[in-house]
């Protein structure tokens, strides 16, 4: 018996359990060399190309066209012209245009999923669980209104618009297109969209899907280029822009239609409280703060960056986190394991670089997850900052970076005090087991999406959108296809 | 305001002032969490480890009227060399009979290493008086029982009477002696995550060496929520005490699958530590021929068929 | 020997008292010496009505709807007078009736503008109106009374505190609403009326950053160099119509905010 004895206290035990890499293979997706501007149904040529790279490596993907400004106006004329006839298709068909497009994405969602983790490094989970599913499911809700708009606008006889230019960032691309074609199209106008200059790839295979979908040509336009190309885009002759983004490029745009009567909805920057109280279900309070500020890397604009705890539970909520924070996976976006994957671009690494180093400058104390980041491609280690004042730079500037920043209070009160002194209002979440509570805070944040007990839940049928310096106008919901209509 | 949590009737004797706050659990996203990591993708050699780790921390069991010691015999074979084709495929860590059962495992396991574990305290519902629960635990262990798995009564416990709970718990513990206790909570029966939370902690209080998610006995039984709410309150323990508690998973486990979900969220809510049978359980039956059949598949690349493994 | 009558001193309404405009200066309009507001009479009137606002918000709709009914009780009593300061005896009714058309929208609100939405998950989720915070309006030259009530009555419905511009040309209707506003229960700061020029004081309230929106209904060629202000804290820019009255007109002065909660045991 002692071989058998031997063989139960055999230890195969490694000290620690290393998962074994589980990549998601890339050969589902099949790049071009080279893209040009997806126009009236029709691949044009444009004079001048960029590289878009995969951040996790800095390796070129694709060539991608520089959208000029004749470029745009050639592409907002096409999508004038469609605008009549698509307009004046029964909005049942528009519906069936929509519903296809929504399903041809959920057949083709391995292939999405891939592309946007290799071009955006995102991890495959995000983008395999939340980006592909929520933008077809973005489809089939507006697919569902478009004929049904009077429903929507009693007595209001809702018109469509014409042309929208829209306008979207890198930390979503296929959501946020969906976000913006859908509605748009819903309502009858005809779309050009550029993608963000870094994560141009989801977008251009989508015009892949409007071709299956066979969608009348013109009717959805993508120019790709950087923030010239955008400009060209809000200067054309257009009837709305719709943009998500900075609010600095927000304010921008703003300025540029001042006194024209163009339809502007802008979904903008934010610096999102979440107010962890005495009595809140801490674990879950944790992962909510986790997922609030290391969701997508911190490159979200609603993500919960300040976070603010109630002071007499500051030290067991600041220990669960940093023990929380010790097992996220930070690494390759395609492995199927990674919980937080690889910065955006260069660019903003050095944005986030530049800010932690002003926290720590200004007396902040720092903690990093114990991980180790690969060598090539852009990273940064959740991070979170303790001992911050609301004055620090940390405290009050976007970082849009796996970064939070963890301050105190007292009482409700000065909760809500401190989490709207800022000139965001995105979103803001609420941790407590009291319900009267979270209605009178929910009440009182000045921010358009509040998260009680849970944070960046995302529906097609739930408005977003943010107060002050957060933006106007609202995407999602019934509330979502009010900034493309027009009414008597 | 801040305020000091309330602690519930019957709580506040046996709690010390060091234990975690009891809290309160969010079905929502508790569940979300749960399902997060239940999708950890798990391959090659790092599955092959999990599977036999998974082996040697099964309790195999089996707790019917029907079991006679020809069962329990044939049982006792399998969980010393569950694939006799493969020698390098470990042991079970225990096997779990009802009492009168003890004496065939307890012979037929004798020197393997494999423990005996006896359920006890007139389980499977506990509604007994104490004194015949604490009777069934010391014959157990008196015919030999390494590990007793004893049932909370639910009844005082849903009727708030913690102290009774609480009590019966030292009571048992006292009695195991030397026998290692495991604490059942029946959480199909405590209605809310809530109530888990409070009972895991109560159990752990009163001197549990595991804590356990059930008999087997009821539908819904062990859950990746539920036990992620007991690891926590586990790992809460130990981050307040320094004292390390097991965890046994037990009823509706039956698929190698599931059973590295279980690992991995052990793994990553209390640890590395807690990847040991002297620390972690699952208690099952049919699961351990699944996990044979995944790990020659591991070792042949081809699918298995159930013909080719014992039915014991 | 005939009476000499009391003359009117036509004054600013700020924080819910009458001020001289702090410049010491007036114009002439309607034949009357007319306050004559400075950059510093718009920040002192912001800083009121920010001041007022949370407590507006925070009335009951019920209650909000009863104070606006008010104003309209207020104004009827004056009808002879509103009259003889716009275009007649019409425009003062169909100013009355507006004010008595907002004040019973007040509790509907959110009842046709909020919704529940179905999210795809174990989620309670609604919608719900609340307004934008303190609006700078600059209302139309005319109509002097029926223009200036169908602006700020929509926001005030909505729970908002206002910054109005009255009508430069013609201001003495809007200082008499201002004392019918006085007299019906609207909090100081709620409502803050201005007389002056639109040119020098409409750009001081379209770069306040403290401003949330701007109606431009009354700015006419102004428009874009305000809109170039406004873009400075993204405001809400408005463009409404000088006589309508619609829900829509007060929903461009709200904000949506959406609150999610989990549904569990």
């Amino acid at each position: 018996m002692t071989d058998l004895e031997k063989r139960s206290d055999r230890s195969p035990v490694p000290a620690d359990w290393t998962y074994a890499p589980a990549p998601e293979s890339t050969d589902i997706v099949r790049l071009q060399e080279r893209y040009g501007l997806y126009v009236g149904g029709e691949w044009l040529e444009a004079a001048e190309h960029y590289a878009t790279i995969a951040p996790r490596d800095e390796s070129p993907l694709a060539n991608v066209a520089q959208a000029s400004e004749a470029d745009v106006r050639n592409a907002v004329g096409v999508a004038r012209e469609a605008a009549a006839a698509w307009a004046a298709l029964p909005g049942s068909e528009r519906a069936k245009y929509l519903f296809r497009i929504a399903r041809i994405l959920a057949e083709r969602s391995r292939e999405f999923a891939v592309l946007e983790s290799l071009n955006g490094g995102k991890p495959i989970k995000e983008s395999r669980d939340v980006d592909i599913p929520l933008a077809a499911a973005h489809f089939f809700y507006y697919a569902g209104w478009a004929d049904k708009l009077e429903y929507a606008f009693p007595n209001r006889e809702p018109r469509p618009l014409g042309v929208a230019g829209q306008i979207i960032p890198w930390n979503f691309p296929l959501l946020m297109l969906s976000w913006k074609i859908a509605p748009a199209l819903a309502a009858g106008n005809t779309v050009v969209l550029k993608p963000a200059e870094t994560t141009p790839l989801t977008a251009l295979l989508f015009c892949d899907v409007v071709r299956q979908a066979e969608l009348p040509p013109g009717v959805v336009n993508i120019v790709t280029g950087d923030g010239s190309t955008g400009a060209a885009l809000v200067d054309a002759d257009v009837d709305k822009i719709a943009f998500t983004g900075s609010t600095e490029v927000g304010k921008a745009i703003q300025r540029r239609v001042a006194g024209t009567d163009k339809k502007l909805t802008l979904e903008l920057g934010g610096k999102a409280a979440n107010i962890v109280f005495d009595d809140a279900a801490l674990d879950q309070a944790v992962e909510g703060i986790v997922n609030g500020i290391y969701f997508n890397q911190g490159h979200v604009c609603c993500a919960g960056s300040r976070l603010f705890v109630q002071e007499s539970i500051y030290e067991p909520v600041v220990e669960k986190l940093k023990k929380r924070m010790a097992t996220l996976r930070v690494g390759d976006p395609l492995d199927k394991n990674t919980d937080v994957g690889a910065i955006n671009s260069r660019m903003q690494l050095e944005k986030i670089e530049e800010l932690v180093a002003a926290g720590k400058e200004e007396g902040a104390e720092i903690y990093q997850s114990p991980c180790r980041l690969p060598e090539k491609g852009y990273w940064f280690a959740p991070t979170v900052f303790t001992n911050v004042a609301q004055s620090y730079r940390i405290a009050q500037e976007e970082i849009f970076g796996p970064v939070l920043s963890v301050l105190t209070f007292r009482t409700p009160d000065e909760a809500v005090e401190k989490a709207n002194n800022t000139p965001y209002g995105l979103s803001a979440g609420i941790w407590t087991e009291k319900g009267s509570r979270i209605l009178w805070m929910a009440q009182r944040l000045r921010a358009g999406v509040v998260w009680a007990n849970t944070f960046n839940r995302f529906d097609p049928t739930s408005p977003f959108g943010g107060y002050k310096e957060s933006g106007f106008g609202r995407e999602g919901g019934l509330h979502g296809l009010e900034p493309y209509l027009d009414f008597v | 305001m801040a305020q000091a949590p309330a602690l519930p009737r019957g709580f506040e004797l046996p709690l010390k002032q060091r234990l975690p706050r009891i809290g309160s659990i969010d079905q929502v996203a508790v569940e979300a969490r749960a399902g997060e990591l239940a999708k950890r993708s798990i391959k090659k050699e790092a599955k092959v480890w999990a599977l036999e780790l998974a082996i040697r921390c099964t309790d195999l069991t089996t707790l019917e009227g029907q079991d006679t010691p020809g069962k329990v015999a044939a049982l006792c074979s399998k969980a010393i060399r569950p694939d006799p084709g493969d020698p390098n495929v470990p042991s079970v860590a225990a096997v779990c009979v009802y009492p009168n059962l003890v004496p065939t495992a307890k012979e037929r396991l004798a020197g393997s290493g494999v423990k005996v574990a006896s359920v006890a305290t007139a389980f499977p519902s506990g509604q007994s008086p104490l004194d015949v629960k604490l009777r069934d635990v010391q014959d157990a262990v008196a015919m030999g029982a390494d590990e007793i798995d004893m049932v909370i009564d639910r009844g005082a416990f849903l009727s708030g009477r913690y102290a009774k709970v609480f009590d019966e718990i030292v009571q048992v513990k006292e009695a195991c002696g030397d026998a290692h206790l495991k604490v059942i909570l029946e959480v199909t029966e405590l209605g809310t995550y809530d109530n888990v939370r409070r009972a895991s902690l109560l159990a752990m209080a009163a001197g549990a060496d595991f804590i356990k998610t059930s008999t087997g006995k009821l539908p819904g039984a062990a859950t990746l929520p539920v036990q992620l709410v007991m690891l926590e309150a586990i790992r809460d323990v130990h981050e307040e005490t320094g004292r390390k508690v097991g965890m046994k998973a037990a009823g509706g486990i039956r698929a190698a699958k599931n059973a590295i979900q279980y690992l991995v969220q052990v793994h990553e809510t209390v640890g590395p530590d807690w990847l040991t049978p002297d620390l972690y359980r699952i208690g099952a039956s049919s699961l351990l021929n699944d996990i044979l059949m995944q790990l020659r598949k591991e070792k042949t690349g081809a699918y298995q068929s159930k013909d080719y493994f014992t039915n014991d | 020997m005939s009476r000499l009558p009391v003359k009117k001193t036509y004054k600013l309404y700020i924080g819910g008292a009458f001020p001289r405009s702090e410049s010491g200066r007036t114009y002439e309009a309607q034949g009357q010496n007319v306050a004559r507001a400075s950059r510093k009479d718009v920040r002192d009137a912001v800083v009121a009505a920010r001041a007022a606002q949370p407590k507006w918000a925070a009335a009951t709709a019920y209650n909000r709807g009863q104070v606006l009914y008010r104003i309209a009780e207020m104004m009827e009593a004056r009808v002879p007078e509103f009259a003889e300061l716009c275009s007649g005896k019409d425009e003062v009714h169909r100013s009355v009736d507006r004010w008595v058309w907002y004040a019973g929208f007040a509790d509907k609100l959110a009842q046709v503008l909020g919704s529940s939405n179905p999210v795809a998950g174990p989620y309670f989720n609604f919608t719900i109106p609340e307004p934008t915070g303190v609006v700078g309006i600059v209302s139309p030259d005319e109509p002097p009374l029926l223009g200036l009530v169908s602006r700020i009555a929509p926001a005030l419905t909505g729970g908002n505190a206002v910054v109005a511009l009255a009508s430069e040309a013609r201001p003495l209707a809007a200082i008499e609403l201002a004392e019918a506003v006085a007299t019906s229960d609207v909090p100081g700061g709620v409502v803050n009326l201005l007389t002056g020029h639109r040119s020098e004081l409409a750009p001081w309230l379209a770069s306040h950053m403290d401003v949330n929106a701007i109606d431009l209904t009354g700015a006419d060629g102004l428009r874009t160099d305000l809109e170039l202000a406004a873009a400075e804290n993204v405001k809400r820019v408005i463009v409404g119509k000088p006589d309508s009255q619609s829900l829509y007109e007060i929903s461009s002065f709200l904000e949506l905010k959406t609150v999610w909660h989990p549904i569990g045991t």
